[in-house]
């Protein structure tokens, strides 16, 4: 039986720690832009963390640096137990736990919506075919969009786009899910189908970094909401005290923008 | 003064209008719509009226159709001399091949096009096996069947190959090679591990410096002082290895432009899912990547037959080489037969050239259904 199935049904293998991720002095640099700043971050299992904060700020770099799409230089980042080093192996066995969601979507255009829901459990995991489409099929159920299996993503809207992303990440059954801005290309009348997803993960209990501008998301299911700005987490909190009490200037200034 | 719009009922879809043909609204908008049209249009009405005429005695009503010798077409007015393409056209396909033989050459070439045209028609099943066929069985098949030595097929060497059958053995196999060499060499520019990358730019580099004139040359006049004396390498083979490494960095720098075309983010979602490099590659990044690179494959591929008329130049008698050994016969020695004998070579290459970019242009449009919509 596949771990996704099993996985499913509860059979889940304890888990090694309450930690999920563990960030220690991270410290980036873009040629000589300094990039992340001293970034230390807590990562509780099934905890929800949404990232806010003006363009430019670190934001991405900060949750790609969690699955190791960007290299950091300095500090720690251990996620699910494993340290992330310049070692392909640990960054292959990270990636296999973490899932993650484009701003683009970046499904591939090449294959079908369902191909693009198995390439990774038949080639990374070795699911058969077989195996592998049925467990796609179940997580296409999941986002809604189970008819459109056979079509081309060029074929869907941006909102079922992104859904079909969000289940292409599911097939892994990662542990951590990390989501980069999923809303901000989508028209508007289909941010509130991805986010209804995204929503019902949260409910599910899954490990969520989450970069978006949607407040509304953040009170309803963040933990905790973090507020970035040139490279360094300026002030994190719980939703409650953030969007009442902002501590920092910048936070202020920030959330009198955006709120307005 | 804002009022209140509401619409009361949603209207239908209704046809566009269709416009009557109009020659002569067509004729000014398209060929005389401006001085510069009306010039280029004049010009070129010229150009066909002066041209065309002449073009057409020589190659049809002028022509020599039918004729055992020199005798029919020499004379004057007369145009081209087909006749002698006639006399000749077994020679033109198999070369010097020995006459007795020449079905082994014909059936290479139906053994070929039995792998090829399936291949090429996607609606054909069995695509796997196709080429496994066309990759391995066909080549193993052809060169027993061409050379001999078995089965009681009595040896018949390279030197004696020639016409179309080298032409189409020489571009099939420079094809068939350089665009698996040249997908690698692409891939190995891009390549993250400096000493790849470098030996990949240097190959890539040093075969598109020098002309295939001189790659021929070298390994037929140089390759030998390489070699320990009395080995003899196959003149062919030769010819065949150095086609194949010159072609494939055109290919690589073909793949390149593809490779270069797709965004980052495929590369980082197949990261993401934990794909390692060559699964991403294989499954991801170059099914894209060779589809935008189609134009520039193909572009190649229709070089490379056009060049391998140049192994001339190093003994092989291709189909040009053929024909134009061909003019030395006295029995066919007229004015008419050199231009009668270019000619000729000229359409066989068009029509295979033109058959490749139709079918490209057909494989690229098949090919972008997944784009579109
Ligand atoms: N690949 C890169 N090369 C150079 N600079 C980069 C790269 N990626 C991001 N940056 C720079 O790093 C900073 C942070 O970028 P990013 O994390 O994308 O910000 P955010 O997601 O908060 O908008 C920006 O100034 C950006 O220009
Ligand atoms: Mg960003």
């Amino acid at each position: 039986m596949s771990q996704t199935l099993a996985r499913e049904q509860g059979a889940m293998p304890p888990p090694m720690s309450d930690v999920a991720i563990e960030m220690r002095g991270v410290n980036k640099w873009f040629g000589d832009y300094h990039a992340l700043r001293d970034i230390d971050l807590t990562v509780k299992r099934g905890e929800r963390i949404v990232i806010c904060g003006p363009s430019g700020s670190g934001k991405s770099t900060l949750i790609r640096t969690i699955n190791g799409l960007e290299p950091h230089e300095q500090g720690r980042i251990v996620v699910d137990g494993i340290e992330l080093t310049s070692e392909l192996k640990k960054i292959d066995e990270v990636r296999r736990d973490v899932g993650m969601v484009f701003q683009h979507f970046n499904l591939f255009p090449h294959l079908t919506i369902l191909e693009n829901c198995t390439l990774a459990p038949v080639h990374v995991r070795g699911v058969p075919q077989k195996q592998a489409e049925e467990t796609a099929m179940h997580f296409l159920r999941r986002v809604r969009i189970p008819e459109q299996a056979n079509k081309y993503p060029g074929q869907l809207s941006g909102g079922q786009q992104q859904r079909v992303a969000i289940a292409r990440a599911l097939t892994m059954n990662p542990r951590i899910m990390l989501f980069d801005e999923p809303t901000s290309a989508l028209d508007p009348e289909m941010v509130k189908e991805v986010l209804d997803v995204m929503v019902s993960l949260a409910q599910e209990g899954m490990t969520m970094l989450v970069v978006t501008h949607v407040m509304g998301f953040a009170r309803q299911v963040a933990d905790r909401v973090i507020f970035m700005d040139a490279g360094q987490i300026v002030e994190m909190a719980d939703p409650g005290t953030f969007f009442t009490d902002p501590k920092h200037e910048r936070t202020r200034l920030f959330l009198s923008q955006i709120l307005e | 003064m804002a009022r209140h719009f509401v619409r009361s009922e949603v209207l239908a879809a209704r046809p566009a209008p269709r416009r009557p043909f109009d020659p002569i609204g067509w004729l000014s908008t398209n060929l005389f719509s401006s001085p510069l049209n009306i010039a280029a249009t004049v010009l070129s009405v010229a150009l066909i009226a002066k041209l065309l005429p002449p073009a057409l005695d020589w190659a049809i009503f002028d022509a020599v159709w039918v004729g055992s010798s020199r005798e029919a077409c020499v004379g004057p007015g007369v145009g081209a001399c087909w006749a002698f393409v006639w006399a000749k056209i077994g020679q033109f396909i198999h070369g010097h091949y020995p006459v007795g033989e020449r079905w082994r050459v014909d059936l290479f070439f139906v053994l070929f096009a039995a792998g090829l045209i399936p291949m090429a028609i996607p609606r054909v099943p069995f695509k796997r096996l196709n080429a496994v066929y066309l990759i391995l069985a066909l080549p193993l098949v052809s060169l027993l069947l061409l050379y001999g030595g078995v089965f009681g097929l009595r040896v018949v060497p390279t030197s004696q190959w020639g016409g179309l059958l080298v032409t189409i053995i020489v571009a099939a196999v420079g094809i068939a090679t350089s665009i698996p060499l040249g997908i690698l060499l692409a891939l190995g520019r891009r390549s993250k591990m400096p000493v790849i990358r470098m030996l990949s730019i240097a190959f890539i580099e040093f075969w598109r410096g020098i002309p295939l004139i001189t790659v021929l040359f070298m390994s037929s006049v140089m390759l030998p002082l390489f070699l320990p004396p009395g080995v003899d390498f196959d003149k062919l083979l030769r010819a065949l290895i150095g086609i194949a490494l010159y072609a494939s960095a055109y290919m690589a720098e073909a793949v390149r432009g593809g490779l270069q075309s797709l965004p980052r983010g495929q590369y980082e979602a197949a990261g993401s899912l934990g794909l390692g490099y060559w699964p991403t590659m294989r499954k991801v990044i170059l099914p894209q990547a060779l589809r935008v690179s189609i134009p520039g494959i193909v572009n190649t591929a229709i070089a490379l037959l056009k060049d391998t008329s140049l192994v001339i130049v190093i003994g092989l008698f291709d189909l040009l080489g053929i024909i134009q050994s061909n003019f030395a016969d006295s029995n066919w020695a007229s004015p008419a037969t050199p231009a009668t004998g270019y000619i000729f070579a000229a359409l066989v290459y068009w029509v295979m050239a033109f058959a490749v970019s139709r079918y490209s242009l057909f494989l690229e449009r098949r090919l972008d259904v997944g784009r579109r919509h």
